[in-house]
């Protein structure tokens, strides 16, 4: 029993930042249908920025306590990233946006591959160790079950944000927008709305929250390194598609669902298969919902099946 | 041939036959040339031939038939490790090349069926997800089916596999022919892999202009007109997939034997990402282009391993960008930049789906010209 | 006159909206048959139901005396069923001769291992398969074309090429979903002369059309449709004296062609 309070706590965990990053593949595929492929990669470019920035302030300033130095790192990630999200678009993406569908996505894996070669170049190819300024000691809230400040913070923060972003896309004439965007860009441009101005600000605030996800992601395991976004990456697509991509509270409700599935599938599988697998098949559970999903239930948990007429 | 030949600037389109025999002459004297050279660019070259068969089989998933696979390494990975399971002291069989090279190509073509009948009817963006996902499972059963009961021997891979024999000729073995004169083997295995790439170029050729070629692209062009004359998207989807797989499933084969050990890290995701680029460069669903985008793509990194690290030593004092880092950069850069500037590839050309000359073939019925 | 197609109480949903409702209509064999209706009417729902794209609620299709499959357009298609698109739909980076021979396809055997060695079956089938998208091509007027990029062919080529490549299926009922939209009158007056020529070489053609004028002096009966119901089906000089289609088209606003 302990055992699986403990794999439902790390699943939560570790599902919230699936749903962050989910959340930006989810914005993007909604209003351009582009699986952008090196989202992962810009949560990756966050984490490794806001390093750089928590390692100089700790020179600089040896007297910062560590909320400090985490807020220091994110203030200089996140813009960073939001940036490097314009970029991205404004230079890659735009102009293919009448090209044929696999143009794109060809596209965007040549720039998650730019992106970790750039940042293999910048900050090499070892991995870095994250400093862990949120406390990684476990507490016992129940006996047998742990549960470490840092995963606490993952799991506030992230729905603290996740209740923003769904404040802004419902409530505020930003989301109306983005909405109509995603509905319909050329009609969307005829009640006008910039559609490249919107399309522009969605990459920009996923960006962000990658961002944010990496730094949380790098503070859990303490460590950060040029390929630690390809797989969450593909998780939090996979998390995507799961709850109907394209829909922002099924990104949510997919990376949970999938940090809980892989969690206590990791915990479980060895006594499932007899022994013959292990906890090393742990990335599998991600692959085959993908593609379940993607075959037998292609808008998800939560899409709605829409008629394709002519 | 002649679509290498058309590709050649110039003399292509004005000379077509001295073009042809330019490319004639340059497959049989490259290793010569390469050798020159030095034996690290034979070895490239070799490589080099590899890749092509590589990039002609995807070209047949991607180019002809439109389907993005993003996991079309583990096809290679099929064929390879069939070679060392059924060639090295691992299991202790040694079969013959004859019997093993054509179980690596139908154990990747099942793979192929196995794994097309279900994702194949995916749109594109998703397919070349969930083919990239089969990619990684695959990698990652060869990582771990070393316990309980070895099988793949896990990360460190399988050891000293039989090399190719043709008719009781080890070809892995350099040919002394007199004291001071041998012929290293790097050579044999240039021809034999030589043979092989046309003879997939002659069969992709005959699959382009015929029945299926022209439903692959139908297909490619457009689904659902492909549908409503008749096609059976599924099937022939599933046939490119396969053959595609077959094409991989080979050249796996032949890169086992060839560099004598597998391991899982030679089917990493990037080598799918580079096969991919190397089509995407030359040009989709050419089958010229495609060849040189292989050719291109594989010797550049090896040219500026040799050349751009020393420059960089020389003027910088250090190496900034190291080998690793060039290749990467030039197979996102080619993939980004071809995209944006020259979407059809490097060398642009129409695909033939027929013989227009058939029709003179026998004098067409006079009746109704107009 | 003998009955080569057969609706039988057809209907479709989509979500909310009932496109088709009970949609009966038997064509006969050598006939050109006309399906008009105001625009949403159900007329294009009511050809992809019969040619396989979508699968009807209710209802079933007796074609020349068995039922077609559902669901299924490629075998709609060998039973003898060929369609064309409103919005054009060529394969646009294959020649003019490369479109009607693909969509030979169905008709022709080659496999894998003929391919592979060109045997003399396969040699033989694609010649023969070349000389007849050539006669096809011929047929509808545009042979001269042959080896153009369809992509760039004009307009009304583009139609004919469709017309020719839906040909090269045999079929014996040829549907056409608005051959003349976007045509001028010339083109029009022409296509009407091909699709009379190909009646008259035995194919039953079904078309859907807008343009009233040239759907009553073409067709030899006429179905009009009007939110997924049929509300008439007679030769033209009847359907047009309907005061059902009057007020179908009359209250439909914009249509008084």
């Amino acid at each position: 029993m302990e055992t699986l309070l403990q794999q439902i706590v790390n699943g939560l965990v570790v599902g919230s930042v699936y749903s962050l990053v989910a959340l930006g593949y989810t914005m993007v595929y909604g209003i351009l249908g582009l699986i952008n492929f090196a989202h992962g990669d810009v949560m990756m470019i966050g984490a490794l920025v806001a390093l750089q920035a928590i390692l100089f302030a700790q020179k600089m300033w040896p007297s910062l306590g560590p909320l400090a130095l985490v807020g220091i790192g994110l203030v200089v990630s996140i813009p960073t990233c939001m940036l490097l999200g314009y970029v991205v678009e404004r230079t890659a993406y735009r102009r293919l946006r009448n090209a044929p569908r696999l143009a794109p996505l060809i596209t965007a894996i040549g720039v998650s591959f730019l992106l970790q070669t750039l940042a293999m170049i910048i900050w090499g190819r070892g991995y870095h160790s994250f400093p862990q300024l949120i406390s990684t000691v476990p507490m016992q809230p129940i006996e047998g079950v742990f549960v470490t400040p840092v995963q606490i913070t993952t799991l506030l923060v992230s729905a603290g944000l996740m209740a923003a972003l769904l404040l802004v896309v419902n409530k505020t004439p930003l989301g109306r927008a983005m909405r109509a965007t995603a509905e319909n860009h050329r009609v969307a441009s005829l009640m006008g709305v910039d559609a490249n101005k919107i399309i522009a600000i969605t990459f920009i605030i996923g960006s962000a929250l990658a961002a944010i996800a990496g730094v949380m992601v790098a503070s859990n395991y303490g460590i950060a390194h040029y390929t630690m976004g390809f797989l969450p990456g593909l998780k939090a697509f996979t998390a995507a598609v799961l709850g109907g991509i394209g829909n922002i509270g099924g990104a949510m409700l997919g990376g949970i669902v999938l940090g809980l599935v892989e969690s206590i599938g990791a915990g479980y599988i060895e006594t499932w298969s007899f022994g013959f697998l292990n906890s090393s098949y742990q990335d599998i559970f991600a692959f085959i919902i993908l593609g379940a999903v993607l075959i037998f239930r292609p808008t998800g948990l939560l899409g709605e099946r829409v008629a394709d007429r002519a | 041939m002649n679509e290498l030949a058309a590709v050649i600037p110039w003399l292509g389109t004005h000379k077509p036959r001295a073009a042809r025999w330019v490319v004639i002459v340059l497959m049989i004297t490259a290793p010569l040339i390469a050798a020159f050279f030095g034996r690290t660019w034979m070895r490239v070259l070799d490589f080099a031939l590899l890749y092509v068969m590589l990039a002609l089989g995807l070209n047949l998933v991607v180019g002809f038939a439109g389907l993005l696979d993003l996991g079309y390494i583990a096809f290679y990975a099929v064929g390879a490790y069939t070679w060392a399971f059924l060639a090295s002291p691992h299991f202790g069989l040694h079969l013959p090349f004859w019997i093993v090279l054509p179980a690596g190509a139908a154990f990747a073509a099942l793979a192929g069926l196995i794994l097309g009948t279900p994702v194949l009817r995916l749109r594109g963006d998703y397919l070349a997800i969930v083919t990239l996902g089969f990619g990684e499972i695959v990698r990652i059963f060869m990582n771990n089916l070393n316990y309980p009961v070895n099988i793949t021997n896990g990360p460190q891979g399988i050891n000293a596999l039989d090399p190719i024999i043709i008719f009781g000729w080890d070809i892995s073995r350099n040919w002394q022919v007199t004291d001071n004169l041998s012929v290293n083997s790097l050579f044999f295995y240039y021809y034999a892999f030589l043979a092989c790439v046309i003879g997939s170029v002659i069969f992709i050729q005959r699959m382009q202009v015929s029945r299926m070629g022209r439903a692959w692209a139908a297909i490619r062009d457009d689904d659902l007109a492909a549908k409503a004359i008749g096609i059976n998207v599924r099937n022939v989807k599933l046939l490119a997939f396969s053959l595609g797989a077959t094409f991989g499933g080979v050249a796996g084969g032949l890169f086992g034997a060839f560099q004598g050990f597998v391991s899982p890290e030679s089917f990493s995701l990037m080598e799918s990402i580079m096969v991919l680029a190397m089509v995407v460069f030359g040009g989709m669903g050419n089958l010229g282009g495609v060849i040189v985008g292989a050719l291109i793509l594989s010797f550049l990194p090896e040219v500026l391993r040799h050349h751009a690290v020393p420059l960089q030593q020389a003027v910088f004092g250090t190496v900034i960008l190291d080998p690793e880092v060039l290749r990467l950069l030039i197979y996102a850069l080619a993939l980004i930049l071809m995209m944006a500037l020259r979407p059809a590839g490097l060398i642009p050309a129409h695909s033939r789906y027929s013989r227009p000359e058939l029709l003179k073939a026998e004098p067409v019925p006079a009746e109704g010209r107009a | 006159m003998i009955r080569l197609l057969e609706a039988r109480g057809i209907a479709k949903r989509f979500g909310g909206v009932q496109a088709l409702s009970d949609v009966s209509l038997s064509i006969n064999k050598g006939e050109i048959y006309g399906l008009i209706g105001p625009n949403g009417a159900g007329k294009t729902t009511f050809f992809n139901v019969l040619t396989g794209a979508y699968v009807a609620d209710q209802g079933e299709f007796i074609f020349a005396g068995a039922e077609l499959p559902r669901g299924k357009p490629h075998e709609v298609v060998a039973r003898g069923i060929a369609r064309t698109f409103q919005n054009i739909r060529l394969f646009r980076d294959m020649t003019a001769l490369e479109n009607v021979m693909a969509g030979h396809h169905i008709r022709m055997k080659a496999n894998v291992w003929g391919i592979l060695t060109q045997n003399r079956a396969t040699r033989e089938e694609e010649r023969l398969a070349t000389l007849r998208a050539y006669e096809l091509l011929k047929y509808v007027g545009i042979e001269r074309y042959a080896d153009t990029i369809s992509k760039n062919l004009s307009y009304g080529d583009q139609r004919r090429l469709e017309i020719a490549r839906a040909l090269a299926t045999e079929p014996q009922l040829l549907a056409l979903d608005e051959p003349a939209a976007g045509m001028n009158a010339t083109e029009t007056g022409q296509l009407r002369t091909l699709i009379e020529t190909i009646r008259n070489d035995g194919v039953t053609v079904l078309l859907i059309e807008h343009d009233v004028k040239l759907v009553m002096g073409l067709c030899d009966r006429v179905a009009v449709l009007d939110f997924g119901k049929k509300i008439a089906e007679d030769v033209p000089a009847v359907v047009q004296r309907d005061t059902a289609v009057i007020e179908a088209y009359l209250g439909g606003a914009h249509h008084a062609h």
